[in-house]
C-alpha cells in the first residue's frame, strides 16, 4: 500500500494548534475554526449533561404508574426542559458546530473558514441563548412542552415562556451564522483540484444542512416573536379569544422545526458516509446518488410539516397533501441506507469503534425511518399521532441517529482533534452497551404507543407499567454507555498513545497533515487530484459496473503493494 | 379479525379499529422486512468481507444507475401503497356519517364534560350504543385538547373556539380508556376517562333511567329568549330584523359580500361571537356580539336549538355537510372554522 501524498509540516516545525498559544485568553478570542469547535464541544457536552439529568428524572417518575417522584407540574417542567436543552442546545448544534467546524475547513483543504470572527460570534451567541435559557429554568423553569403550543403557552402557561423563548431566540442566530459560514466556505475556499464531486461527502450534508439553517432558522425566530407579542400584549395572532389562530401557530412552528429535525440527522449522515467508506476502504457505492440526496432531503424536508397536524384539525385534502410527501422525502434516506450498505459489498471492512457507530447507526436509522411511515400514513397516524409510539420513533432518529453518529465521529477523528487516541477496546465495548440500552429504552416505548399510552403523562395506567420499567431499564444501560466514554475520552487527551497523522491510513485531506493540525492546518496548500475515497490510483484498480461481473473476479480483490500502515 | 397471537395490541372494539390494525400490520410487516433484509445482508457483508490483512486495499466498485433506480422506485412504490392505503382508512375516519347519534364535548382543564342531545349530562365517562354510529361535536373552553379513544384507533384535538367532529361505531359493549392526548398543562395525565359502550336496549335503559337534564334543546331555546335573540330573529325564529334561523343549518346562505356559505356549526358559533364577520345579504350590521357572554356549552346548547328548527317538511339535515361541501365554504370564505 503505498503513502497518501502529505501535506503535513516537516517534524522541526510542529507547532499545533493545540500549543500554539497558552493561556484563557487565547482561547476566548480565538479566530482558529479548530479551537472554536473545542469551545463547542466543551459546551455542547454540558448542555447534554442537563438534557441526560432530565432525561434521568422522567424515566424514574415512569417506573412507576402513579405520580410519585415528582410533582405533575414539576414533571411537566422535566420534560419540557428535556426537549429544549436536548433539541436546541445539544442536537441542532451538535455535529455541525463541532465536527463540521473542525473538518468542514480541514476536508477540502481551507486554512479556515470564510469568516472566522463570524464563526467565534456565532459561538459566544450560542452561550448568551443558553445562559438566558438557563437563567429561565433555575428562575422557574417553564411547562410548555418544547413545542409551545398555543393557547397554553401565551395565556395559560404560568411559567418562564418569554425567557426561554428568548434564549431559543438568541441560539437561532448562532445556527444561521454557522450555515452561513459553511456555504460559504463550501463554495469560495476549496484547494485547488477539489471540484464539487471529489468533496467528501461530509461536505455534501454540511452544505445541505446550512441550507435549512439559513432558510428554516427565521421562521422559528418569527413565530416566538409573535408568541412573545402575544403572551406579552394580549394581541391576537394565535389565542381564538382574541381573534386569532391556534393552528397557525402550529404550521409556523412546524415549518422550521420538521426541518430542523434534518438539521440534525444529515450531519449524521455525512460522518456515516465518511466511515462506511474509510473503514471499508472503499469508494463509496453511488457518490453522487448520496450527495443529491441529501440536497433532496433539504429541500423535501420543508415540504412535510403538515403531518404533524393531521389531527389538529387541518383540512382532509391538505392532510392528504402533507402525507404523500412526507412519503417522498424517505426515499432520498432509503437510497443512503442502500449505498450504504452497498459499499460495504467487498470492502475490506474493520471492526473499529467508529465503524461499529455507524453500523449501529444504519440499523437503527432504517427503523428510525420505517417508523416514520407509520406516522406518514394517515389511516395510523391518527391512533399513533401524540403517543409513545411518537416518542420512540424520533427518538430512533435523534438518539439512534444523530448522537450514535456523533460519538462515532468523534472517536473517528478524535485522533485528529487531540493528538492522541483513544482506547480502542473500552470504545468498542461501550458502542455495544450504547446499542443494547438505546434499543432497550426505546423499542418498549413504540409497543406502548400503539397500546394507547399517550406522550406527557406524569402517570398513566398500571397496564402500561412493564413497557416503562423495561424502558428505564435500557435508560440505565444507555446512561452508562454514554458515560463510559466520557471518561476515557478525558483521560485519552492525557495519557492515550500519541496518534500519528493518518492513524487510519485514509486519503482524506484531513488526514494529510500532523495530529493535531498547526493552527493553518495545512503548510502549503494542498492540490488535489484524487476522487473522495480513493484508496488507491485508478491504475492499480479495474471498475467493474454491476454486481455480479465482479464474479470471478475474487482472487483480483486485494492490492497488496506499498509499506503497511502502522 | 384481531389475532390473540399479536402482541401489543389494544382492545379493538369500533368497525374503524381492525382496518386500522390491519395497516399497522402490514406496516409493521414491511418495516420487519427491511430491517431485517438491512441487518443480514450488513452482518454479512461485515463477516465475509472483514479486513484479514492491514495491507489489502480492496478494487473500487462503481456505482450502477441501475441498481440506484430499483432501490428508488421499489420503495417509492412500497411506500405509495402505504400512502393509498392509508389516506382511504382517514376518508372513512373523517366522512361524517348520516343519522348518527350526536354527543356534545367540552374540554376544560382538566376534565370533559358530555351532553348527549337527549340531555343526559356526564363527566369523564361517556356511555354509547354498540352498533350504532355516535358522532362527537367537540370544543374547549380553554387550550387545545385532544380527545383519543385506543380502542376505537380514533382521536382528534379538541380546540377552543372550533368546532371539530369524529365518530366512530363501537362494535363490542365494554369499558374503554378516554384520553386527553394534546398536553393540556399540570393535570393533562389526569384528563382521562372511559367510553362505556353498552347493548343498545341497555343503552335506552340507561337513558330513560337517567333522569334527562334538560334537553340542549330547551336550555337552548330558553337562551334565545333569554338573551334577546327572538325580538331580531322572531319568537318561534321567522326571522326580522335579523334573518330567519329556521331550517338554517345545513343550508347555503347568500351574504352580502357576494358569497355563499354553509351554515355549518362554526358559521352559527361565528355569527355569534362576531356577527359583523359575515353579514346575510339584505339585512344591516346591527347584531351586537356575544362573545364571552355565552359559554362553549351554552353555545352548543343554541346550536342544538337552531338545529331543531325545521321548516315544515324538511328533512332533518345531514349531521353535517359532506366534504366537498364544506371545502368549498373553505374556499370561499378562507375561514378554517371548519373542519373534520
Amino acid at each position: 500500500m503505498r503513502p497518501f501524498e502529505s501535506f503535513e509540516p516537516p517534524a522541526a516545525a510542529r507547532v499545533n494548534y493545540l500549543n500554539a498559544q497558552y493561556g484563557i485568553k487565547s482561547w476566548l478570542l480565538t479566530k482558529d475554526h479548530k479551537r472554536i469547535a473545542l469551545l463547542y464541544l466543551g459546551s455542547i457536552s454540558l448542555f447534554f449533561l442537563i438534557g441526560g439529568l432530565y432525561a434521568m428524572f422522567i424515566r424514574l417518575e415512569l417506573l412507576t404508574p402513579q405520580g410519585d417522584l415528582l410533582s405533575s407540574a414539576t414533571y411537566n417542567k422535566v420534560f419540557t426542559q428535556h426537549g429544549i436543552i436536548m433539541v436546541f442546545f445539544f442536537l441542532i448544534p451538535s455535529i455541525p458546530a463541532t465536527l463540521g467546524n473542525f473538518l468542514v475547513p480541514m476536508m477540502i483543504g481551507a486554512k479556515d473558514l470564510a469568516f472566522p470572527r463570524i464563526n467565534l460570534l456565532s459561538w459566544y451567541i450560542y452561550l448568551l441563548g443558553g445562559i438566558v435559557t438557563i437563567y429561565a429554568l433555575l428562575a422557574g423553569g417553564v411547562d410548555t412542552g418544547w413545542t409551545f403550543y398555543v393557547p397554553y403557552s401565551t395565556t395559560f402557561s404560568n411559567t418562564y415562556v418569554i425567557a426561554t423563548g428568548l434564549g431559543i431566540f438568541i441560539n437561532g442566530f448562532s445556527s444561521i451564522l454557522t450555515g452561513l459560514n459553511f456555504i460559504v466556505t463550501i463554495h469560495t475556499m476549496r484547494a485547488p483540484g477539489m471540484t464539487w464531486f471529489r468533496m467528501p461527502l461530509f461536505i455534501w450534508s454540511h452544505y445541505a444542512t446550512s441550507l435549512i439553517m439559513i432558510l428554516g432558522t427565521p421562521v422559528i425566530a418569527i413565530t416566538i416573536l409573535l408568541l412573545a407579542f402575544e403572551r406579552l400584549a394580549q394581541v391576537g395572532i394565535f389565542n381564538p379569544a382574541l381573534g386569532g389562530d391556534p393552528i397557525l401557530f402550529q404550521h409556523l412552528f412546524w415549518f422550521y422545526s420538521h426541518p430542523a429535525v434534518y438539521i440534525m440527522v444529515l450531519p449524521g449522515m455525512g460522518i456515516i458516509s465518511e466511515i462506511i467508506a474509510n473503514f471499508s476502504r472503499k469508494n463509496i457505492f453511488g457518490y453522487s446518488f448520496v450527495a443529491f440526496s441529501s440536497l433532496a432531503i433539504a429541500v423535501f424536508g420543508f415540504l412535510v410539516w403538515g403531518h404533524h397536524l393531521f389531527v389538529a384539525g387541518q383540512s382532509v385534502y391538505a392532510g392528504m397533501i402533507f402525507s404523500f410527501l412526507s412519503f417522498a422525502v424517505a426515499i432520498p434516506s432509503a437510497i443512503k441506507v442502500f449505498n450504504w450498505t452497498a459499499t460495504l459489498y467487498k470492502g475490506s471492512i474493520s471492526y473499529d469503534t467508529p465503524m461499529l457507530y455507524a453500523l449501529g447507526f444504519i440499523g437503527l436509522f432504517t427503523v428510525g425511518g420505517m417508523t416514520g411511515l407509520f406516522l406518514a400514513s394517515l389511516g395510523t397516524n391518527v391512533h399513533l399521532s401524540d403517543t409513545y409510539f411518537v416518542v420512540g420513533h424520533f427518538h430512533y432518529i435523534m438518539v439512534g441517529g444523530t448522537l450514535l453518529a456523533y460519538l462515532g465521529g468523534l472517536h473517528y477523528w478524535w485522533p485528529k482533534i487531540t493528538g492522541r487516541m483513544y482506547p480502542e477496546g473500552w470504545g468498542r465495548f461501550s458502542a455495544l452497551v450504547v446499542f443494547i440500552g438505546f434499543n432497550l429504552t426505546f423499542l418498549p416505548q413504540m409497543a406502548v404507543g400503539y397500546m394507547g399510552m399517550p406522550r406527557r403523562y406524569h402517570a398513566y395506567l398500571p397496564e402500561f407499567q412493564v413497557f416503562n420499567v423495561l424502558s428505564t431499564a435500557g435508560a440505565s444501560i444507555l446512561g452508562v454507555g454514554l458515560l463510559i466514554p466520557l471518561v476515557y475520552l478525558l483521560w485519552s487527551m492525557r495519557y492515550g498513545k500519541r496518534a500519528e497523522p493518518n492513524p487510519w491510513h485514509l486519503p482524506g485531506l484531513e488526514w494529510r497533515t500532523v495530529s493535531p493540525p498547526p493552527t493553518e492546518n495545512f503548510v502549503v496548500t494542498p492540490v488535489v487530484t484524487w476522487e473522495a475515497y480513493e484508496f488507491a490510483p485508478p491504475e492499480e484498480t479495474e471498475v467493474v459496473g454491476k454486481f455480479k461481473e465482479r464474479e470471478g473476479l475474487e482472487d483480483a480483490d486485494v492490492v497488496i503493494g506499498g509499506h503497511p500502515p502502522k | 379479525m384481531q389475532a390473540p397471537w399479536i402482541p401489543f395490541i389494544p382492545p379493538s372494539a369500533s368497525t374503524l379499529s381492525d382496518k386500522v390494525d390491519a395497516l399497522y400490520f402490514y406496516l409493521s410487516g414491511v418495516t420487519l422486512f427491511f430491517a431485517l433484509l438491512i441487518s443480514t445482508v450488513i452482518i454479512f457483508f461485515v463477516i465475509k468481507y472483514r479486513r484479514r490483512s492491514p495491507y489489502e486495499i480492496p478494487r473500487p466498485v462503481a456505482g450502477s444507475h441501475k441498481l440506484e433506480t430499483l432501490w428508488s422506485v421499489i420503495p417509492f412504490l412500497i411506500a405509495m401503497t402505504m400512502f393509498l392505503w392509508g389516506a382511504q382508512v382517514y376518508f372513512q375516519m373523517y366522512r361524517s356519517p348520516e343519522n348518527a347519534v350526536e354527543v356534545y364535548v367540552v374540554g376544560k382543564q382538566w376534565m370533559w364534560k358530555m351532553q348527549h342531545s337527549t340531555g343526559q349530562r356526564e363527566i369523564n365517562t361517556l356511555h354509547v350504543p354498540a352498533g350504532r354510529r355516535v358522532k362527537l361535536i367537540m370544543t374547549s373552553e380553554d387550550v387545545i385538547h385532544d380527545l383519543f379513544l385506543p380502542a376505537f384507533r380514533i382521536k382528534s384535538d379538541v380546540l377552543p373556539g372550533r368546532y371539530t367532529t369524529q365518530w366512530f361505531e363501537a362494535t363490542k359493549p365494554g369499558t374503554y380508556h378516554l384520553f386527553c392526548a394534546e398536553y393540556c398543562g399540570m393535570n393533562h395525565s389526569g384528563m382521562i376517562g372511559s367510553v362505556i359502550v353498552m347493548n343498545p336496549t341497555e343503552f335506552d335503559d340507561w337513558l330513560a333511567g337517567n333522569a334527562a337534564q334538560q334537553s340542549p334543546v330547551v336550555a337552548g331555546q330558553q337562551l334565545y329568549e333569554s338573551l334577546g335573540c327572538a325580538s331580531c330573529h322572531g319568537g318561534k325564529g321567522e326571522g326580522g330584523r335579523g334573518p330567519g334561523i329556521v331550517g338554517l343549518f345545513g343550508k347555503q346562505v347568500q351574504l352580502s359580500n357576494g358569497q355563499t356559505v354553509t351554515a355549518d356549526e362554526g358559521y352559527i358559533r361565528e355569527s355569534i361571537e362576531n356577527p359583523q364577520a359575515k353579514i346575510v345579504t339584505g339585512y344591516s350590521p346591527i347584531m351586537p356580539t356575544f362573545q364571552g357572554q355565552v359559554t362553549p356549552e351554552q353555545l352548543i346548547q343554541i346550536l342544538s336549538f337552531i338545529k331543531s328548527l325545521q321548516a315544515p317538511g324538511q328533512q332533518a339535515p345531514a349531521a353535517a355537510p359532506q366534504p366537498a361541501q364544506r371545502t368549498q365554504a373553505l374556499e370561499q370564505t378562507g375561514n378554517p372554522a371548519v373542519n373534520r
